[in-house]
């Protein structure tokens, strides 16, 4: 299914050979994985693009050894799929866009790196930066570069691994990646706490997350979306929600003493394996604000990311001036903002410094509003121009995906 | 003592200026704060890769991010080059300085600034060594991850500067999976704080940049840390195999059975003799191979993780199994572990590499490292972190005798390169440093080299910091393989002196 414009490349050669002429001819082209997200981000003003959906297979994968190399267009589903044959997960829980942003398409393994899109359990396990061993892309220039590789201790020249994953296209074309796998848990838990407000949840979290029992993904569902998460299980009054994944025998123990010090702060129940699986599912691909399809004007979503103590207390501060919705994950540190009609972006980043720091992603917004507003969080001066030193390192004419991040990157 | 490692040739102009430069470093810093006189310059002449050592023009230890910023920028000012350094335990010469350089050293800066444990982080100053952090939050429950086996006495700075891991980091990672901000000085002295307390920071990942950019990117000064909540006990089981091979399986079938212990850690036969020797832990001596493979959790999760653990290495024929049955016996189990270095310094010279290799590539590469070893008539002892692939083979040599000395050198090199073709990796943990240095080209092209080079040039132009580490020194400025060596203060980009 080729359109016009676009090209697909099926080896690493030809990546080079396309980037190459782009680079001479000073003609700016978008990076495209499985356009899960076309249409959103910072417009890019481009005449062609480049698809690696043709860079597309599993490269190499040893179970025994708990790591998997893949080209970039490999869909995220066939990864998976290999994975859970052998009993084994990635690491990062990476969401899946598409009820959010109400789009379709495929989202592939090159756009998951390239985003730094991690879930739930980035805060026991890390985000896909930390997974991420090795890879193999196409600078600007056309050159093939490969950094890292497939063993989990490396420290050998700069980590050029850790600044592709999040880097959205801007600074080369990733052909191949290679990545640590976990075995999947045995078993999973999620022990339910009820009725905590905003505050008395993060504080909860943060108790259950400074003992010892692991928990592998905290989260908090106001009473305004808890009736949205996994069909209603857990509707009637706000939900604090702690999961424990494990062997069997841990997942008990640990069930039990955690059970013992939520009781002490609110009704706790506990949901079984099944249940789990779909409660954080929904967290994880931020179901509450699911968005019609696409075409229809939505509310603005914010992706906030701040110290975990902050979460709730910058909720508080935006209802006192806007219109808002907000659920938790990461302990209260992840906090997915629903806007009612403006995305108040300079308030909602007002206070986010004000809260000792983080940063602001505009996920969803109508194109002019993306146009209008900083998608990704503006850096002080110094770091732009950093920034922008970065980028020329590896991208001279600004060929790829120029503007993606910033008007700068 | 060998040289194969070359230095770059000091400045002459900046070793000219010595006294002027001297004093308007003294202007810069409070009494206290700046070192010259050659018997206090010593102990800076080299790090734990003592082969080489070199007198730096200056030493100095400011107390402040202010003060590092100010002295920064005056050597960026005055193309001096600039040195680094928290505790110099670099293995691979990532701290010796240079005659013509200033050592930069963060030791005065060893305040814990906050502990937050809501937030489950600590802000700490780069010369806070690894051990204070866990010390500092211990009674309340709470540790700091990565444990390089110089926790000691490394700092911080010096963990991120080499992205350090030690025993425990197959569950918990290493440094840069456990570092969540830092303050640095760049180059101009410019101060930047990138991340903070959240999970992840906006824009590019610059924190896993310089992490492990061993102080080619600026000096860190401050680290936001993330503590992890204690487990409630741990305990080690140690198992004595019949050979290498066997005790690779085991590793291997254990982790793709679906448990991650804390920690697998693995002893050749020569190493089993050496710790025994010395540590008294009562390991086997009738066995090739040994692991030592902990667990943590309360003790029902241990007893059922170690259960499952043992039904595996029966499955590969294990001789030996000793279960620690109180802390008393935990602790000479790991007591042989961790004296290794100091054991094997006792009956002879070693050096201590450091490679990487797929985990499925153990037993090959074990079995290759001993035809080099016997190659050069060495000998060797092998002790590493086996469930993440990270090799230590110790290569045994007398440093008085000149040739050994050299055959040593090169056994080591030819063992990284095997790392290398076996998918691996020059180094997992103690860094490239000078030691390395000339191997890079074995792991990269010149595309992907000159790709590192100038990203690190976007921080720092004029390439003033620690600038004959890490890269092959006829890399530098874009010249070609074969072209002279330019003068670092005759870099392109110099503002005027
Ligand atoms: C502005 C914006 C903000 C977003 N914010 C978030 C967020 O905060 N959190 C979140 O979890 N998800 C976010 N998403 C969604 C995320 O992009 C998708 O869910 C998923 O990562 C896309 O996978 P894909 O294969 O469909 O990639 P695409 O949608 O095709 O591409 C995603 C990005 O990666 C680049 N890319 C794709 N393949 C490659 C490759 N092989 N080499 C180099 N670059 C490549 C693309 O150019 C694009 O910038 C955001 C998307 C956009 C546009
Ligand atoms: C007995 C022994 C055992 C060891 N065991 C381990 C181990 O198990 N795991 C492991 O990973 N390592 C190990 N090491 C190596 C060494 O301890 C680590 O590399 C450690 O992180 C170095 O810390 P340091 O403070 O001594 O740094 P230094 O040696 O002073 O410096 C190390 C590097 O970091 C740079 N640097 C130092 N401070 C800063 C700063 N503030 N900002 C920017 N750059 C800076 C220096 O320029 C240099 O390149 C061991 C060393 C010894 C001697």
């Amino acid at each position: 299914m080729s359109e016009p414009g676009i090209q697909y490349p099926e080896t690493d050669d030809e990546v080079a050979r396309i980037v190459s002429e782009a680079c001479a001819n000073r003609r700016p082209i978008e990076i495209r994985g499985g356009g899960t997200k076309r249409g959103y981000g910072r417009p890019l003003q481009v005449a062609s693009a480049l698809s690696v959906e043709k860079l597309s297979g599993i490269t190499n994968y040893d179970p025994s050894e708990l790591v998997m190399a893949a080209r970039a267009g490999t869909p995220l589903e066939e990864i998976e799929a290999a994975l859970a044959l052998n009993k084994q997960m990635l690491t990062f829980e990476p969401m899946d866009h598409r009820p959010l942003l109400g789009a379709s398409g495929v989202p592939t393994i090159g756009g998951v790196f390239a985003g730094n899109i991690s879930g739930p359990r980035r805060i026991s396990a890390g985000a896909a930066r930390d997974s991420l061993l090795g890879v193999r892309f196409v600078n600007g220039s056309g050159e093939i570069i490969k950094s890292g590789g497939r063993v989990m201790k490396n420290v050998t020249g700069l980590d050029l691994v850790k600044l592709m994953a999040g880097s959205w296209g801007t600074l080369g074309v990733l052909c191949e990646v290679i990545f640590k796998v976990l075995p999947r848990p045995e078993t999973m838990a999620t022990i339910v706490v009820k009725g905590l407000n905003d505050a008395q949840a993060a504080e909860a979290m943060a108790a259950a997350m400074g003992m010892s029992v692991e928990v592998s993904g905290a989260a908090h569902l106001p009473e305004s979306v808890v009736h949205k998460i996994a069909d209603g299980a857990l509707k009637g009054g706000p939900a604090t929600v702690l999961r424990l994944e494990g062997l069997e025998p841990s997942v008990a123990v640990r069930r039990e003493r955690l059970v013992e010090e939520m009781h002490r702060r609110g009704e706790v129940s506990v949901l079984d394996a099944d249940a789990t699986t779909s409660v954080w599912r929904d967290i994880r691909d931020v179901k509450p604000f699911a968005g019609a399809s696409a075409g229809v004007s939505v509310k603005p979503v914010w992706r906030v990311s701040v110290a975990p103590s902050a979460g709730h207390q910058l909720v508080a501060a935006l209802r006192l001036k806007t219109g808002v919705d907000a659920f938790f994950d990461w302990q209260g540190g992840l906090v997915w903002l629903q806007m009612e009609a403006d995305p108040e972006a300079d308030l909602v980043r007002k206070y986010i410094k004000a809260l000792g720091g983080g940063h602001a992603t505009l996920v969803r917004a109508d194109a002019a509003t993306r146009a209008a507003v900083p998608v990704f969080e503006p850096q002080p001066a110094a770091l732009e121009a950093l920034t922008k030193r970065i980028k020329e390192q590896f991208d001279p004419r600004a060929i790829l995906n120029p503007g993606r991040m910033s008007s700068a990157v | 003592m060998t040289d194969l490692i070359a230095f770059l040739e000091p400045s002459r102009s900046v070793i000219d200026r010595r006294p002027t430069i001297i004093a308007d470093l003294a202007e810069l810093l409070p009494e206290g704060c700046l070192i010259t006189e050659e018997r206090e310059l010593v102990p800076f002449d080299t790090d734990a890769f003592v082969s080489y050592r070199r007198m730096p023009l200056a030493v100095v230890l400011p107390e402040t991010t202010a003060q590092v910023a100010a002295v920064m920028k005056y050597c960026n000012d005055n193309a001096i080059p600039v040195i680094p350094r928290g505790a110099g335990t670099s293995l691979s010469g990532g701290a010796i300085p240079q005659e013509d350089a200033v050592v930069i050293g963060v030791s005065k800066m060893n305040q814990i600034v906050e502990v937050d444990y809501p937030n489950r982080t600590a802000v700490v100053q780069a010369g806070v060594t690894n051990i204070s952090i866990s010390q500092s939050v211990d009674a309340d429950g709470f540790f700091y991850a990565p444990d390089p086996s110089s926790q000691l006495a490394c700092t911080i700075g010096g963990n991120i500067g080499m992205n350090s891991g030690g025993a425990h980091c197959l569950k918990y990672g290493v440094t840069t999976n456990n570092l969540l901000g830092v303050k640095m000085v760049m180059f101009d002295g410019s101060i930047v704080e990138i991340g903070g307390k959240a999970l992840d920071s906006a824009g590019y990942d610059l924190l896993g940049l310089i992490c492990g950019s061993e102080g080619q990117l600026g000096i860190v000064t401050e680290a936001t840390v993330r503590l992890l909540a204690k487990p409630e006990g741990a305990r080690p089981v140690l198992f004595g195999f019949e050979s290498s091979v066997a005790a690779g399986a085991c590793v291997t079938e254990i982790i793709g059975s679906g448990i991650i212990p804390v920690a697998i850690e693995f002893m050749d036969k020569p190493a089993i003799e050496i710790c025994e020797a010395f540590a008294q832990a009562g390991y086997p001596m009738d066995v090739e191979a040994l692991l030592i493979v902990e667990v943590e959790g309360s003790d029902a999760e241990m007893d059922a993780m170690l259960a499952r653990i043992i039904e595996i290495a029966r499955k590969h024929a294990v001789k030996t199994i000793k279960e620690s049955q109180s802390a008393t016996e935990a602790a000479l189990i790991w007591k042989g572990r961790k004296s290794a270095f100091g054991a094997t310094g006792r009956i002879a010279d070693y050096i201590c590499m450091d490679g990487t290799v797929p985990l499925g590539q153990l037993s090959h590469v074990l079995e290759k490292t001993s035809e080099i070893i016997d190659h050069y008539g060495l000998r060797v002892a092998n002790v590493f972190h086996a469930g993440d692939g990270n090799m230590h083979p110790l290569i045994l040599f007398d440093a008085n005798d000149p040739e050994e000395s050299m055959k040593a050198e090169m056994a080591g090199n030819d063992i990284l390169k095997l790392c290398v073709d076996a998918g691996g990796c020059l180094t997992g943990e103690h860094g490239v440093g000078i030691e390395k240095r000339d191997l890079m080209r074995h792991q990269y092209t010149d595309a992907d080299l000159a790709q590192q080079m100038r990203v690190r040039a976007a921080f720092d132009p004029q390439w003033i910091l620690n600038p004959s580490k890490v890269f092959p020194l006829e890399r530098r400025n874009g010249s070609q393989p074969g072209d002279p060596v330019p003068d670092a203060a005759a870099a392109p980009g110099k503002t005027a002196a």
